[in-house]
């Protein structure tokens, strides 16, 4: 937080007074010190590599995440960004420190947090509707419920008059609404997003940039959102968390108290994702360096 | 597909036709030859005395219960193996090893153990069937792809529900070969049981055409076994194939 300080899209609210006193209102219950719904004490994560090194995933991230709050996390390929949802989402033990939600420990998954994953993860034994049910069937919830509760969710995601198509028949960015529709429909008070985006084309991943903000404020959800991409973490986040190479520890936070709805081509938005760039590229740098040294020695 | 249809029913009414033109020059008696005439006219008075109805009917109850039993325990058995290191490098083998017996081979054991009862005959018919199925099972649930147990437990399936709603259906485009292997092999496990010890059933007619020297009977009764295992075959797995084709879109297995 102390390094955001000085980050210039805050000296701009600052200086030029632009804000409206509503926007002011919203972001100051926020500086208040609520309880946090997500908090992240001391996590380190290794792995066992193939050479029997430990290979040390995530090292000692402390994060504080309020409720209704949106997170971006950056980093180079390999900072652990994927790991670091996986243990908040409860698949996955960190191997130092605990994760709390609501004060509590996570010990494992739970609908209350929910991850969408790179790669979907949607079951394409069921059709759309089942899909975005599923959740609420293993918790039980009647036939008739959860169809209604499915139905309007599919309907905030657009997808009313596909619920009964299967998955191979949707495009991609269909496909990407159904794994919102589906973690929404549990309910969740967090959402995790695994570079959920990445594979669309840049229409459609605008498209779903403008949606999620609508849901996003709609629900009032607390969202952690992991991406490569510097540009869409300033669009989308709060804050933005940037991680390092390999042990992946946060580098820095950026607060983005640009005023919402916003969209990619806003030039605060690009000035913003340029600072987050500045800060990241040695961390590319690194990854880049590692990759090179392990195909130097894997020959 | 219009060419297809054409093609086979030309190649049938010749075979038949050749049939016909061969059993007409009585060059062999019909004992050793019989006559489609003959083989129809079988068919006829086997359905009539019912005879035929019984022994369909105990046979498909047999297959119905062995090979149920066998795809149960095959899909126990694969996932246990999968699911753990220590039975795949030691169960995991020996079922590999014992696909190579002829399941008829279980037979001797099985009448020793059991007597001349039906247990002997489903024991046959499982031995046959489950491997097939076991190793299908494992090699689906390793190949399935991780993330849809991972995307299931986090939406709140564990245990049971896991595997009824999750593991299972996505194993199922890997499973169906196997699936579709088993009950081939259960089959044929029936059929050569049924001959081999006397116990009503379509194995046992066969035997009994051969006793009678009753050629007809017996081409009768193949011809029956050919049709029922062509039937299920066209019901069960492909209506499954193509639900399957249907939800997964093309090639689900890959």
């Amino acid at each position: 937080m102390t390094s955001s300080a000085h980050h210039p899209a805050i000296q701009r609210d600052f200086e030029d007074g632009s804000r409206s006193p509503q926007q002011v209102a919203s972001v100051a219950p926020a500086l208040a010190p609520l309880p946090p719904k997500l908090s992240l004490k001391g996590i380190s994560r290794n792995f066992r590599s193939s050479n029997q090194h430990d290979l040390l995933a995530l090292e000692g991230i402390d994060l504080q995440v309020r409720p209704g709050e949106f997170v971006c996390v950056v980093g180079p390929s390999g900072c652990g960004k994927s790991t670091l949802l996986h243990l908040i989402a409860g698949l996955a033990q960190p191997s130092a420190g605990t994760v709390l939600l609501d004060g509590r420990p996570v010990d494992g998954p739970d609908t209350g947090r929910i991850l969408i994953f790179q790669d979907l993860g949607l079951f394409p034994w069921l059709t759309v509707i089942q899909n975005v049910e599923f959740g609420l069937r293993m918790a039980g919830v009647s036939k008739q419920e959860r169809r209604f509760r499915s139905r309007n969710y599919l309907r905030l995601v657009h997808l009313g008059e596909f619920e009964d198509s299967y998955i191979h028949q949707l495009s991609g960015g269909m496909r990407q609404r159904v794994a919102l529709a589906r973690a929404l429909a549990t309910e969740p008070d967090v959402l995790l997003m695994d570079e959920p985006f990445a594979a669309l084309d840049a229409q459609t991943r605008d498209l779903l940039h403008d949606e999620l903000e609508r849901i996003w404020r709609e629900t009032g959800r607390t969202i952690i959102f992991v991406t490569h991409n510097v540009r869409e973490a300033a669009r989308l986040g709060d804050r933005v968390l940037l991680l390092t190479f390999r042990p992946g520890r946060v580098k820095r936070e950026f607060t983005i108290d640009l005023p919402r709805p916003r969209h990619l081509e806003d030039v605060e938005v690009a000035r913003t994702a340029r600072d987050i760039l500045d800060e990241l590229r040695d961390e590319i740098n690194k990854s880049r360096e590692a990759e090179y040294r392990h195909d130097k020695t894997s020959r | 597909m219009t060419k297809r249809a054409a093609r086979q029913v030309l190649f049938y009414a010749v075979l038949l036709g050749l049939w016909i033109l061969i059993a007409g020059l009585k060059i062999w008696p019909p004992y050793i030859l019989p006559t489609p005439k003959g083989v129809w006219e079988a068919l006829a008075a086997g359905f009539a005395d019912h005879s035929f109805w019984i022994a369909i009917e105990v046979s498909m109850r047999r297959i119905a219960i062995g090979y149920g039993i066998s795809v149960l325990l095959g899909v126990v058995l694969g996932l246990a193996i999968a699911g753990s290191k220590f039975l795949e490098d030691t169960l995991g083998g020996l079922l590999v090893s014992l696909q190579s017996l002829p399941s008829i081979c279980w037979l001797p054991l099985a009448v020793l153990w059991f007597g001349l009862t039906e247990k002997a005959i489903l024991f046959v018919v499982i031995m046959g069937s489950v491997l097939s199925v076991t190793i299908a099972m494992e090699t689906g649930r390793q190949q399935m792809p991780r993330i849809y147990a991972m995307a299931g437990r986090n939406l709140g399936a564990h245990g049971l529900k896991l595997f009824v709603y999750v593991l299972l259906p996505a194993s199922l485009p890997y499973l169906v070969s196997g699936l579709k292997q088993g009950w081939a092999f259960a089959w044929r496990s029936l059929i050569s049981g049924e001959m081999i010890f006397v116990s009503l059933g379509l194995g046992q007619l066969l035997m009994l055409g051969r006793d009678l020297n009753d050629m007809s009977q017996v081409v009768a009764v193949m011809l029956l076994i050919i049709a029922i295992g062509y039937l299920v075959d066209g019901l069960l797995f492909r209506t499954l194939e193509r639900r399957l084709q249907e939800k997964w879109g093309l090639s689900p297995a890959a």
